[in-house]
């Protein structure tokens, strides 16, 4: 039942091309681009696999979405919007509006973690560099499911967070009682974090990382306070990477499903649960699939906040 | 303190994925039987096969079965929705049977084919999701009660009082998350059948669990055993078989059925529609009906099975066990799930929609 991790069809937005890390030999592409035969050989692979796996499927979830259903197993397409006058009841939007809520404040916290540890990597030794770099991107060696059960040992009531307090409890000789960390919306926005953090520290780096630090260096020597060089120098200049890092955690945690399940308590269900509950026990697809796209419509308003943004900082926009 | 408290794999537990396992070693057929190729796809809840079943099925009847896992019956409906893939004998639950036979998706059973049905207790020849097993046969039964950790709790917790209107075990106690079963012990302890489906009880337990919420520390996705085990609940819905695991691993855990009564689930042999082997599929449903192989089933998976001859042969301690075996009285007050429609479906998933979010 956790294999649904693939239910949100938003979720294959989520990682589109990675941050440009200093791509050298740029003119070689762009004299590469020109030539016709190298575009479309190289076009269509990508293009089939996005065509087949991705668009078709998508397609066919969007037919169903406006089908009604036929006794157990049978679906017709009336092209009835149904489906969608369901789906926006308030009982459903409620539980969007939760998702949105929880997504939210996993990108903040994301944003204010993923900052100084992007920092810390710019401005550090060189040689420093990819090791930290390395240790970012680590756990994505382990599957997204092992990482979420160690958690759960992580902050269980006998758990290694508990057992830690309980030690320095009783060196300290204070009374302790063990604290309710998981099954709760906080060990859900906690998950969320734990697992999105690389997402918003990566094009943060990027962003930075190009930034031309003697820009810094010119505002101290200009009078200006260490806090309002970040303010002025540094969060201007990372804001592509923070708008890159912004979607690439608020889109995911949007469609989470597998954490709120595993983590969350008995108020902690998102949209994703509900659509997996559609497509299974209740096994009406239809509505499932109506709900889907509910979320899509909201993955593309946010794409489309982004390209405005985008437009709206041109200049500060890498390209 | 183990990272994974319960390694071992239960068998509504998803952990493994769905493997498959080749079983039995190729030898010669010994016998021809008629035209069919002596071959039979098996789709089975994960550890719930006996350990030598297969190979001893193959050594008598010269069949080799192929096993497929799946690790809930939304799964297997899901698979076998769009046409049958190849599988011969499944093992579906008591309302999906129902739901099954509704979709054409079982085929009838020969009984003329089946002689060791005699050796089934007589409560279990007749099935209100099958009427005269025209479709399916008994394989294992249990029930879902209350797992409690006898320390913690005052006497047997022995109502579902504790786990539905209670603040005493506030914030240790744990709810399965299957929609249909928690929804129809709700409505067993207001004094319900188990499969009401007027709108009117729908809304008073769905209110109730609302109600209850604050005192609930979560919906288990089916790992309730898990949290008992941990101590991070003191009382736990779940199935017999679940607690039955841990309850090996510690002694300060039980498992009682409350006295207002549960469900009693019953997982079935049948047959899909399109089964490329039929025949073999009435022989192997044949042989795991025998007592022998009974025995052998139940000594390794620990549920209760519906084949006296079979109970016959095993131990004092799995016959005797009253977490296996619940008493007569406490079997009449439960029930069977019973498929309602989608209208009713519905109405149980609207309001458990809103009962999560709350």
């Amino acid at each position: 039942m956790w294999s649904g991790s693939t239910m949100t069809p938003g979720r294959v937005f989520s990682r589109p091309e990675p941050p440009e890390v200093g791509l050298a030999g740029g003119g070689a592409v762009a004299r590469q681009r020109k030539h016709p035969l190298v575009f479309w050989v190289s076009a269509l692979p990508p293009s089939l696999w996005l065509f087949g796996f991705f668009l078709a499927p998508l397609a066919i979830v969007w037919v169903l979405s406006f089908g009604e259903k036929r006794g157990l197993i049978d679906v017709e397409i009336t092209w009835t919007l149904a489906n969608y006058v369901r789906a926006l009841d308030p009982l459903y939007l409620g539980v969007v509006a939760k998702s949105l809520w929880i997504s939210g404040v996993t990108t903040v916290l994301c944003l204010m973690i993923g900052l100084p540890v992007a920092l810390g990597i710019v401005f550090a030794p060189g040689r420093w560099k990819p090791i930290l770099l390395f240790l970012v991107i680590l756990p994505f060696w382990t599957n997204l499911l092992i990482r979420t059960y160690a958690l759960i040992a992580v902050l269980r009531t006998r758990g290694y967070v508990n057992f830690t307090l309980e030690w320095g409890a009783d060196t300290l000789g204070l009374p302790f009682e063990p604290l309710a960390l998981l099954y709760n919306n906080a060990a859900v926005v906690i998950g969320l974090v734990y697992v999105h953090l690389p997402f918003m520290v990566l094009p943060l780096y990027a962003a930075l990382d190009r930034m031309d630090k003697l820009l810094i260096e010119a505002a101290l020597d200009l009078g200006a306070s260490q806090l309002r060089a970040f303010v002025t120098i540094v969060v201007p200049l990372a804001v592509p990477g923070i708008i890159s890092g912004v979607i690439l955690v608020f889109i995911p945690a949007l469609g989470s499903y597998l954490i709120p399940d595993l983590l969350g308590g008995t108020d902690s269900q998102m949209i994703a649960n509900v659509i997996e509950r559609q497509f299974k026990r209740a096994n009406d697809w239809p509505f499932g699939a109506a709900l889907s796209f509910l979320l899509m419509y909201l993955t593309f308003g946010a794409l489309a906040i982004r390209s405005v943004l985008a437009k709206g900082d041109g200049g500060l926009e890498a390209k | 303190m183990p990272l994974f408290p319960n390694g071992r794999l239960s068998r509504r537990r998803f952990l493994a994925g769905t493997g498959a396992v080749a079983a039995g070693i190729s030898i010669l057929p010994r016998q021809g039987w008629a035209a069919e190729e002596a071959k039979l796809n098996f789709y089975n809840w994960d550890t719930y096969i006996g350990e030598t079943t297969l190979e001893d099925f193959k050594a008598a009847s010269g069949v080799d079965v192929k096993m497929d896992l799946f690790a809930d019956n939304d799964e297997l409906f899901a698979k076998l929705k769009e046409g049958n893939p190849g599988y011969d004998v499944i093992v579906p639950s008591n309302d999906f049977v129902e739901r099954m036979i509704k979709a054409n998706m079982l085929m009838p059973l020969d009984h003329k084919m089946i002689p060791n049905k005699a050796n089934l207790q007589s409560a279990f020849l007749d099935a209100a999701f099958d009427p005269g097993r025209k479709f399916s046969m008994p394989y294992m039964w249990g029930t879902i009660g209350i797992g409690y950790r006898i320390s913690k709790t005052d006497g047997v917790p022995d109502s579902w009082k504790w786990l539905l209107d209670s603040d005493r075990y506030k914030g240790k106690c744990a709810l399965l998350s299957e929609t249909t079963s928690v929804l129809g012990i709700v409505f067993k302890y207001m004094g319900h059948g188990l499969n009401a489906s007027d709108p009117k009880i729908i809304k008073a337990a769905e209110e109730l669990l609302i109600r209850q919420k604050p005192n609930i520390k979560l919906f288990a996705p089916d790992n309730g055993q898990d949290l008992l085990l941990s101590g991070e609940v003191d009382l736990t819905m779940e199935w017999n078989g679940d607690i039955l695991q841990v309850m090996e691993e510690d002694n300060d855990l039980s498992y009682v059925v409350p006295k207002e009564g549960s469900v009693v689930w019953q997982d079935t042999l049948a047959i899909a529609s399109g089964a490329p082997h039929p025949e073999n599929a009435h022989k192997f449903i044949d042989f795991l009906l025998g007592a022998e192989v009974g025995a052998g089933v139940a000594k390794v998976i620990q549920y209760a099975t519906p084949n006296a001859a079979a109970k016959a042969l095993m131990p004092d301690s799995y016959s005797k066990n009253p977490a296996i075996y619940p008493s007569d009285e406490t079997l009449a007050a439960c029930e069977a799930l019973v498929y309602q429609g989608s209208d009713v479906v519905r109405l149980y998933n609207d309001a458990w929609t809103r009962i999560q979010s709350a």
